[in-house]
């Protein structure tokens, strides 16, 4: 079987993808949570206990994960539905998937020829920190770290060449 | 604008939710809201009740939203029902596919109730 290869229209975006993929993100904030997101001033260290990932298969293959704190994602989901952060319960991890849903299609959406050519899995939303993620192939990592609420939420590509 | 009777089919609960308040926000006026999280589900929600607009994701687990709309040709409580189709899919090919099957209308997420507005409320206008 042969594997689909990334087009060269693709390989040729590809240094545009680190913006584009910030601008996917803000876009899904702003427009699902009436929320802006910051940069941090300084490199910041927080708690990234809940993880999303939503994986891409076709002319990219890879994973889009959106990490935080799970008192983070909670207030995500509560700006989502409109509803005091108090009341979220088995919602959070629905909300937080959809997230990463959101701006793993809003991202392959702004690049040329990949919106056609690239399918994304369901969401999978993980709890705890004391995990790793070991790529089984080449792989290069796109990374955005950027302030929610003031806390650190960090979106990662990791992209299988 | 008359009281509507509205499917709404995803497979996350939370986004139901979010399409429901967009459509009020947008103006629609819902006498009564269905959800289904798959196209099964909704098929069995339009065994039971008519409605006069669906709204509906592409990629669900079980019955995915192009198998659903091309199944709702022979539902009777939906006919005449305008489906807008509400999904991350941005694929040309998908768009075209669900509007060949009968979807009148495609709102890509992330969406604003504007967005819904603009898409929904002509639908129901013309079907008035």
């Amino acid at each position: 079987m042969t594997m689909p290869s990334e087009s060269p229209t693709l390989t040729a975006s590809r240094a545009n993808w680190g913006p584009m993929l910030e601008v996917a993100v803000r876009e899904v904030f702003e427009l699902m949570l009436s929320c802006k997101l910051t940069v941090p001033e300084n490199p910041t260290n927080g708690i990234l206990d809940i993880t999303a990932m939503v994986g891409l298969a076709g002319q990219l293959c890879g994973v889009m994960s959106i990490q935080c704190s799970h008192q983070s994602a909670g207030l995500m989901a509560s700006k989502m539905l409109g509803v005091e952060p108090e009341k979220i319960g088995p919602e959070l991890c629905d909300a937080f998937g959809e997230i990463c849903n959101m701006v793993a299609g809003n991202f392959k959406n702004k690049i040329a020829g990949l919106s056609d050519g690239c399918l994304l899995s369901v969401p999978t939303v993980i709890t705890g920190s004391d995990y790793s993620l070991h790529p089984v192939s080449d792989s290069a990592a796109l990374e955005v770290r950027l302030l929610f609420e003031n806390k650190p939420i960090v979106i990662s590509l990791q992209v299988h060449s | 604008m008359n009281s509507i009777q509205a499917l709404i089919v995803d497979d996350s609960s939370v986004m139901r939710k979010i399409v429901e308040r967009s459509l009020r926000q947008a103006g629609v006026e819902l006498s009564k809201v269905f959800e289904a999280g798959n196209g099964a589900e909704g098929l069995a929600v339009l065994a039971e009740n008519r409605v006069e607009l669906i709204l509906c994701d592409i990629n669900m687990p079980v019955m995915d939203g192009l198998e659903f709309v091309k199944a709702l040709a022979g539902v009777e409580n939906a006919k005449g029902a305008p489906v807008v189709m509400i999904t991350t899919e941005g694929s040309e090919a998908h768009v075209v596919q669900a509007l060949s099957l009968g979807a009148r209308g495609y709102i890509r997420k992330p969406f604003t109730p504007d967005q819904v507005r603009e898409h929904v409320i002509p639908l129901l206008a013309v079907k008035a």
